[in-house]
């Protein structure tokens, strides 16, 4: 299996009236064929603007990717031109975004949404488009596709809406598959409906996949890999065995504790995180997290201040070298080893 | 504090005849009406359709569903901010759904709501200071300003809050902060029965922790009685007692949490559970979920039968021809309206 992606040192800053936004801080990553990492964040995090960066949508101004590189198949995103760039987009890079009520036209049919790109990448007439998207919709799940072409957005549900989404997504047969809160606004019963057909349909068309979520029960269950972010950078990266069951990173570990168990009852009071996400417009000088942590406070840690922790392959990590994170402390000892 | 929530703490053993809360028939319908002269209903959302519950003194009744279920509009309807359509609400052995205007502004002394939105819920006008202390006002509670000042900033540590930023606005606050607001506001008259309607869902992950051990606390040290409206099932199982799921304005099931949780009898129940995520890759490896189809039915228009039986997985053909059953006692405690289950 080889590499379809390989994001290094992206940075993305926004230029606002407020001040300098530092949205990405030096994120880098790589991407196997056929394979799903999920990017787990809280609001600000920075986990959809670096993913928006590498499809070229950064609204500019006033976002600029600062520097950085996104290697897709041998050629730098960053570099293309936006009509290079909209070859690939819809093809071979698709997107599902949150709301599929915001990202799909009002006032347009769904039939016309989804041939558009069809008739712009494959090249297809009318009536060709018009049966593939039936049959897209079809595969999706949507009954009496053919007839449901010329209903609107607001004649679908919100599942059904997002089905049209991801159908639309699949239209040109992409390579990779970013989809960006694509169940948030679901409600669960729906939600697993959705997270079933992705999977399903993601064997099917063989497509590498970036799902990103603030719920780390969704990708629990559906990502091979997960990286957790925090102000802008990453914090902990790994196979999701591992950064579940061994987590190393006082984020990723105090997350995991704030969270109640479905399957099991919890007499126990939930582990805090203190304090709120941080202001993006103050560039940290050392951790983003260190304001909040828990193993910075308890061994009054300066380094965590002073210097950025480099993202390095955990301690002992059980035969994963793809096991990453950045922290100057080892939770696991207690105390701060390389410190 | 008063002696009042003094007596209510050291009374803190729940007595399981001691209703704070009853609720029988309750329905909720909003008219639809059509025409641009001569308005005319044609029709109706039936919200709540017929609900019966209880709430006991000091416990956490958790109402969960699907969004358009009903549970907020069950909420809404219980504090009468909605007027119900039919059915009785009794506070304390006082009927509420029948009394004037005047009459349910005292009641509310005693019960308030925490709303979802920690921004549209606080008005950007008013300075936490002058948020807090409305409720006050209106009810004459501090005649002398400086009093008063003094106890919004009791509030306002109680919740975690710096009294120091009694003069600040709320867009000067962070979503957390804000919903700290929300509960100090709705503590402000020592109420004994708050309808927190999910207070959390539009908070980050690592703040929901937060909101929920302040609830708990404030629950322990106050003697609260909570009606915790929330889609979150995993939640829901942490801070409450007993548990509630309804589907399209009426309860399917009703019991104690570890109960319905772990041997759930509708098979709506068993979906919703079995449909939540657990952040936990080994355990959803080998999870069968229960995926069940279509959409929720527009409640305008519920189907004839069982309400669930356009989506249930093991639906008969009673189903279709009787209505839903009412809840049936099948443990103790633990009620369930199923045709499987009769």
């Amino acid at each position: 299996m080889g590499v379809i992606l390989e994001v290094k040192d992206l940075v993305v800053r926004f230029y606002t009236q407020e001040g300098t936004v530092y949205a990405v801080n030096g994120v880098s990553f790589e991407l196997e064929e056929g394979e799903t990492l999920g990017i787990v964040g809280e609001s600000g995090s920075g986990k959809s603007v670096s993913s928006l960066a590498l499809m070229g949508l950064i609204p500019s101004p006033p976002g600029k990717v600062e520097s950085g590189t996104v290697n897709f198949e041998g050629r730098d995103l960053l570099q293309l031109k936006p009509d290079q760039m909209r070859l690939i987009r819809g093809k071979e890079i698709a997107m599902i975004f949150q709301d599929p009520m915001t990202s799909l036209n009002p006032v347009l049919t769904i039939g016309t949404q989804i041939t558009e790109s069809l008739k712009l990448h494959e090249g297809m007439n009318t009536s060709q488009s018009r049966k593939r998207a039936a049959d897209l919709l079809d595969m999706v799940g949507i009954p009496d596709a053919y007839r449901r072409l010329d209903d609107y957005p607001h004649q679908f549900s919100g599942g059904m809406r997002q089905r049209v989404m991801i159908a639309m997504g699949l239209s040109c047969n992409p390579k990779l598959l970013i989809a960006d809160e694509p169940t948030t606004a679901l409600d669960v019963t729906i939600q697993a409906q959705i997270i079933e057909l992705v999977k399903q349909l993601k064997d099917e068309f063989n497509m590498a996949m970036i799902w990103i979520t603030h719920d780390l029960g969704v990708v629990a269950g559906i990502a091979d890999r997960i990286q957790v972010m925090y102000g802008g950078r990453i914090m902990e990266s790994g196979s999701s065995h591992e950064v579940f069951g061994d987590s190393r990173h006082p984020y990723t570990a105090g997350l995991l504790g704030s969270l109640p168990r479905l399957d099991s009852s919890g007499e126990e009071k939930l582990i805090q995180i203190e304090g709120s996400p941080p202001d993006m417009r103050n560039e940290p000088a050392g951790c983003p997290f260190a304001a909040r942590c828990d193993v910075r406070e308890q061994f009054e840690l300066q380094r965590c201040w002073d210097e950025r922790p480099p993202l390095e392959t955990v301690p002992d990590s059980n035969g994963d070298d793809t096991h990453v994170m950045s922290c100057w402390a080892d939770i696991r000892e207690g105390v701060a080893q390389n410190v | 504090m008063s002696s009042e929530a003094m007596t209510m703490t050291m009374d803190k053993e729940k007595r399981d005849d001691d209703y704070i809360l009853e609720v029988k028939d309750l329905k909720k319908y909003f008219p639809i009406s059509a025409g641009i002269v001569f308005q005319r209903q044609v029709g109706a959302v039936r919200a709540v359709d017929g609900i019966s519950f209880h709430v006991v003194r000091g416990e956490t009744l958790g109402l969960v569903g699907e969004s358009g279920c009903g549970k907020s509009t069950t909420g809404r309807t219980i504090l009468q901010l909605y007027r119900p359509t039919e059915g009785s609400v009794k506070f304390e052995g006082q009927e509420l759904s029948t009394m004037s205007g005047n009459e349910l502004r005292q009641m509310r002394r005693k019960m308030q709501i925490i709303f979802q939105d920690p921004f549209a819920s606080l008005n950007p006008r008013m300075t936490v200071g002058s948020i807090v202390s409305e409720p006050l006002q209106i009810h004459k509670i501090y005649n002398n300003k400086k009093e008063r000042q003094q106890y919004v900033e009791e509030l306002m540590e109680k919740v975690g809050l710096n009294p120091y930023f009694i003069n600040r606005y709320p867009h000067e606050f962070s979503g957390g902060q804000r919903q700290r607001i929300g509960i100090a506001r709705a503590l402000a008259l020592e109420p004994s029965f708050i309808v927190a309607d999910e207070p959390i869902s539009a908070l980050d992950v690592s703040i929901q922790a937060q909101v929920v051990n302040l609830m708990e606390e404030l629950q322990d040290e106050l003697g609260l009685t909570y009606l915790f409206i929330a889609h979150d099932l995993s939640m829901v199982r942490h801070i409450c007692d007993r548990v509630a799921v309804m589907y399209l304005g009426k309860i399917v099931e009703l019991g104690p949490v570890d109960e319905v949780y772990e041997n759930p009898q509708h098979p709506y129940t068993q979906a919703l559970l079995s449909a939540v995520p657990v952040p936990d890759p080994q355990v959803e490896e080998n999870r069968q979920r229960i995926i069940i189809s279509g959409d929720l039915p527009n409640p305008a228009n519920p189907p004839t039968g069982c309400n669930f039986n356009t989506r249930c997985p093991v639906v008969f053909d009673l189903c279709h021809q009787e209505p839903d059953p009412p809840l049936i006692e099948v443990r103790p405690n633990h009620y369930v309206s199923c045709h499987r289950v009769t």
